[in-house]
């Protein structure tokens, strides 16, 4: 089997037996392949570091661990929901270096040296962000499931419409875009809210809008 | 999700060759697609080359007096690229006629012309499907084929390529650059990037084995009335039932290219030479051959309908200008 022997970044692989998922036994070198990994019942490893909320976190992972499921399940931050899991609802977008993104659609080992913000860090219940504080003061949520998807959702799409990114519904290409209804809903129809508080969501985001113009 | 190593590349020419040494590896870029077929399975690669690091993230213009695309410009870069909103508004109408926002950040220039279809009989694994399991038969066929293809198909296959970019960079005459594993280049007009069923439906395109996008290519810009109409069941974050990239000029000349009926965007040069007898006769000609089903069949007028009313969006504008 052909090993992989690019030695672009150091890389460390531990293996996890499959019989007994609490014991590690770290491998220094060779690396695994995916077969011989299938194999031995081993699980090909990747360190990774990242900054998450301000905070410098690494985390040694199965490659197949996607950043919402790093997020979640290995540093606790359960704020950010997994919905569909597959790109669909919007349930898991964080930002990413300031864009939003579906995390439940990037591997986790694909974001070294990335800057990533959950819910948890665009506010607390003691120090909301002004998107968080607007979504409360207009009702914009029944359940609660997709909210914190929407509010980062809703934070990028603001930014969004201010740099000028262009949207499905924007008449003229060529200038500014406002922050109109119409632009907002075109805007936020990646995310899914079942409950159907679009219409309380689009005035929290009217809101935070109109004081941010 | 199967198990897979993972490597960043370092080069173009050093990802290519990873990905052609190894059997079963693949390379990943934003991964919107390719995350979501390897977590059903349809996709399973043993080994994964990450390219996000290859610095193709550039828009420069062209000594053609057209404009070079990297292949790692994210679709929403590339629809916000000021001379593209300009000089290149079909481009931008239908990027941002697809996908979510958030899909827009991920999804690549490069990747984008290699997503696959979204035939529901491809992403269920426990139906046959010649596109994924070769020879397995077409379950489509048979089955609920309303959003799926009716040019460039065959007995054995009848999936749509059902991305909105590639329908504009086709009208737009665009150019894939690639590199291969041994170093060598070339360029493929994006006429002959995608490929039809007639043979091999496993093979979305003409890329060979580690054959990787570096660029993507647009002559300089046509000028004209630059519109995308895309029909699909709710007016966003939906795939195109029929979409139409056009480019009219002043005098009612121009070309169009249809999304959402063929195994690639479909455009012939002999239906855009009907343009100015209206969109019947350019329809008539741009659907000659269709093979439909009983669920599909009325893609063929919508193509007729939706032209129309491009036409008439087109000399609308014309007249305002």
């Amino acid at each position: 089997m052909p090993d992989d022997k690019s030695g672009i970044l150091p890389i460390s692989r531990r293996g996890l037996l499959a019989s007994s998922a609490a014991t590690v036994a770290v491998t220094a070198s060779p690396p695994l392949s995916a077969a011989a990994a299938a194999q031995t019942g081993e699980v090909p490893t990747e360190s990774i570091r990242f900054t998450v909320n301000g905070e410098e976190r690494a985390l040694d992972l199965d490659t197949r661990v996607t950043l919402l499921d790093a997020l979640r399940e290995h540093l606790k931050l359960t704020g950010t929901k997994k919905g569909c899991d597959h790109g669909q609802c919007g349930a898991c977008t964080v930002l990413v270096n300031g864009e939003r993104i579906n995390s439940c659609l990037s591997l986790a080992v694909m974001h070294q040296g990335d800057e990533v913000t959950t819910i948890e860090g665009l506010g607390t219940p003691g120090d909301m962000h002004p998107m968080q504080a607007a979504f409360v003061e207009h009702d914009g949520y029944q359940c609660g499931y997709c909210t914190p998807g929407q509010i980062c959702s809703a934070v990028a799409t603001l930014e969004e419409i201010r740099k000028g990114i262009p949207s499905h519904v924007s008449e003229d290409l060529t200038g500014g875009f406002a922050p109109t209804e119409m632009e907002m809903r075109e805007r936020m129809s990646g995310n899914i809210c079942r409950c159907g508080a679009y219409s309380n969501i689009a005035e929290a985001m009217a809101q935070v809008a109109g004081a941010s113009a | 999700m199967r198990a897979f190593t993972y490597e960043r590349a370092s080069s173009p020419q050093q990802a290519a060759r990873a990905v052609s040494e190894r059997q079963g590896a693949k390379f990943i870029a934003g991964g919107t697609n390719l995350i979501d077929l390897m977590k059903i399975e349809v996709e399973t690669p043993t080994h994964l080359v990450d390219v996000n690091g290859l610095g193709l993230e550039s828009i420069e213009p062209t000594e053609e007096g057209g404009l070079r695309i990297g292949a790692l410009v994210s679709n929403t870069a590339l629809a916000a690229h000021e001379t593209v909103r300009r000089d290149y508004a079909v481009l931008t109408r239908a990027i941002v006629a697809g996908a979510s926002g958030q899909l827009r950040n991920k999804a690549t220039t490069a990747g984008n012309l290699l997503q696959r279809t979204r035939c529901s009989y491809f992403y269920d694994i426990n139906q046959p499907c010649n596109k994924r399991s070769p020879g397995s038969g077409c379950a489509a066929i048979e089955g609920y084929s309303r959003p799926l293809g009716i040019l460039g198909v065959s007995e054995k296959c009848i999936a749509t390529y059902p991305g909105d970019m590639a329908v504009a960079m086709r009208v737009l005459d665009a150019v894939v650059e690639t590199v291969k594993p041994d170093d060598s280049t070339r360029a493929i007009p994006i006429a002959e990037f995608h490929r039809t069923w007639e043979t091999a439906p496993e093979k979305d395109n003409v890329l060979e084995p580690g054959e990787l996008i570096t660029a993507v290519t647009l002559p300089k810009p046509l000028g004209g009335t630059h519109i995308y109409r895309k029909v699909r069941d709710r007016a966003s974050y939906a795939f195109a039932l029929v979409s139409v990239a056009a480019v009219i000029q002043p005098d009612g000349t121009g070309r169009f290219a249809v999304g959402g009926i063929g195994s690639k965007p479909w455009r012939r040069e002999d239906a855009d030479a009907q343009l100015r007898n209206g969109a019947t006769a350019a329809a008539r000609v741009l659907t000659q051959g269709a093979s439909t089903t009983e669920d599909n069949a009325f893609k063929v007028p919508l193509v007729e309908r939706t032209l129309a009313a491009v036409l008439a969006e087109a000399r609308a504008k014309g007249n305002a200008a």
